[in-house]
């Protein structure tokens, strides 16, 4: 985050965005990181389906899944829904 | 004062005639709930929806925190919304308004000033917009029917004027300008029509990067009101702000522009003083208690004593200056308070007055009155009795009780 936050001059009313909510990387927010243990996952898809950010992504030219941790909150709902418990959570230090 | 255009006589409430200034101003939608404790302004509203002589939008929600919700949101589309309410449904609506004025939706409201339970009261007193008087809102508070009609459509003008950008209620006293009869002289449709004028809206530049009106439109998407956290939320409120000091030159031009289209005018727009120049006494109201006191002080120059009144036609934004200026050469002043501020130092009124009158050249008393609460009458021999202490402040330059309530049994 290099940007300069700008005065209450510079903006606009309401909170009117000048950028798309793509543009505002919500996975520092996290403390916890999901590690996949490729051998356990089956590929079955379901933390693609709960993920609440969709930051998990599904790649079919690698017949695989991606995390996308510039938007992945730590939230751990992936681990949780596992059924393999292939995903862990690991928590994040500086 | 001469007035440009031709007015029309009518007997009216002070409901009618918000009604009918609504109805005036061109308004696109009206969200309101209809049932107690909503006044005669919704159900006039809507049977010239009825009639089909508006083309207004008319919403029947299930509550007012939906109706403030409704207006908000057809405000935000760049209509024009309207509601009235009063007591316990604007308490309902606290959480809207926030969001109201922090969207900067220009959102027009009357509330018809009346108490809060419990115990259960729908009398008149302020204790309704009183404990909303942060909430991010332009408040003016009417003397009569006839201001309470001419301040609904000077409201449109204040709260969409593009260096405002904010909600406006209109406050008029409940029963006593509500529900009763008075001479209200209306404007002609096209001339208040042409006063109020189509909505403007600025300019924001989006996340697509395009430079588009202010408005949600699924051709040039934006968003509004979104999280903002620690690093942005305090920049947005100081620009509420300063859109509120924006409107204490707004409310003035539109008040004059106004005087010169209808003849009528209200004080400075914020201000309205009454015998004030060399008054030694004064008291400092809201309101329709306004006339009454009127009255009073003209029995009283007629005795002799140099008495005042100073009534706040504008709440929110305070005019510290003018109150200041306005106040600076008086001896002793009496602030009336038709609300209590429990557990704080007298009323918001007495408050608000003080506070401004704390860099004045000279330090005049100042005394607390707070009166009329659930409705209770106030006689102008009790209104005239606030002189009379006063006059006896000035004799024994003593204040014995500074917070009084009139009217109150022991």
């Amino acid at each position: 985050m290099t940007v300069k936050d700008k005065g209450w001059k510079e903006i606009a009313p309401a909170g009117v965005c000048s950028k798309a909510s793509t543009d505002f990387l919500t996975g520092d927010w996290k403390t916890y990181t999901p590690l996949r243990d490729p051998v356990k996952c089956t590929r079955c898809l379901l933390c693609v389906a709960f993920c609440p950010d969709g930051a998990i992504h599904w790649r079919p030219e690698k017949g695989d899944i991606e995390f996308d941790t510039r938007y992945c909150k730590g939230c751990g709902i992936c681990a949780n829904e596992c059924p393999t418990k292939a995903i862990t959570m690991k928590f994040e230090q500086e | 004062m001469a007035s440009l255009v031709k007015h029309e006589k009518n007997a009216m409430s002070g409901d009618e005639a918000v009604a009918y200034a609504a109805k005036q101003s061109d308004v696109d939608v009206v969200a309101a709930y209809p049932i107690t404790p909503q006044t005669i302004i919704v159900e006039k509203f809507s049977e010239y929806v009825a009639n089909g002589e508006v083309e207004t939008e008319f919403v029947c929600v299930e509550s007012e925190h939906s109706a403030m919700a409704a207006c908000l949101s057809a405000s935000v589309t760049g209509a024009r919304a309207f509601t009235a309410t009063a007591s316990a449904g604007l308490a309902l609506m606290h959480e809207m308004l926030f969001v109201t004025s922090g969207c900067r939706a220009p959102v027009v409201m009357a509330v018809v000033n009346r108490a809060l339970s419990a115990p259960l009261n729908i009398h008149c007193d302020h204790s309704d917009s009183m404990a909303q008087r942060d909430s991010g809102w332009i408040q003016l508070y009417a003397e009569n029917a006839q201001e309470a009609y001419d301040s609904i459509i000077q409201a449109f003008r204040i709260a969409e004027d593009l260096d405002v950008l904010l909600p406006v209620m209109v406050g008029l006293d409940g029963f006593t300008l509500s529900h009763t009869l008075e001479n209200v002289e209306t404007l002609p449709d096209d001339a208040v029509k042409k006063f109020v004028g189509t909505r403007r809206l600025p300019n924001v530049l989006t996340h697509e990067g395009k430079t588009v009106p202010f408005k949600l439109d699924p051709d040039n998407p934006m968003t509004m009101g979104p999280i903002a956290l620690q690093n942005y939320y305090f920049e947005f409120k100081r620009q509420q702000e300063e859109a509120m000091k924006n409107a204490l030159t707004v409310i003035q031009q539109v008040n004059d522009e106004f005087a010169e289209l209808s003849g009528r005018k209200y004080g400075n727009g914020l201000v309205d003083a009454y015998c004030l120049d060399d008054a030694e006494i004064a008291a400092v109201c809201l309101g329709s208690t306004a006339g009454t006191m009127k009255t009073i002080v003209d029995e009283l120059r007629q005795e002799g004593v140099k008495a005042g009144l100073l009534r706040l036609r504008t709440f929110r934004p305070l005019s510290v200056e003018e109150i200041r200026s306005a106040l600076e050469s008086v001896k002793a002043i009496a602030v009336m308070d038709k609300s209590m501020s429990f557990g704080g130092y007298g009323g918001a009124v007495f408050h608000e007055v003080r506070h401004a009158l704390y860099e004045a050249n000279a330090q005049p008393f100042v005394v607390n009155y707070i009166y009329g609460l659930g409705g209770r009458d106030t006689s102008p021999r009790e209104l005239r009795g606030i002189y009379e202490d006063l006059q006896r402040i000035l004799q024994t330059k003593r204040v014995e009780n500074p917070i009084q309530y009139l009217g109150l049994r022991e």
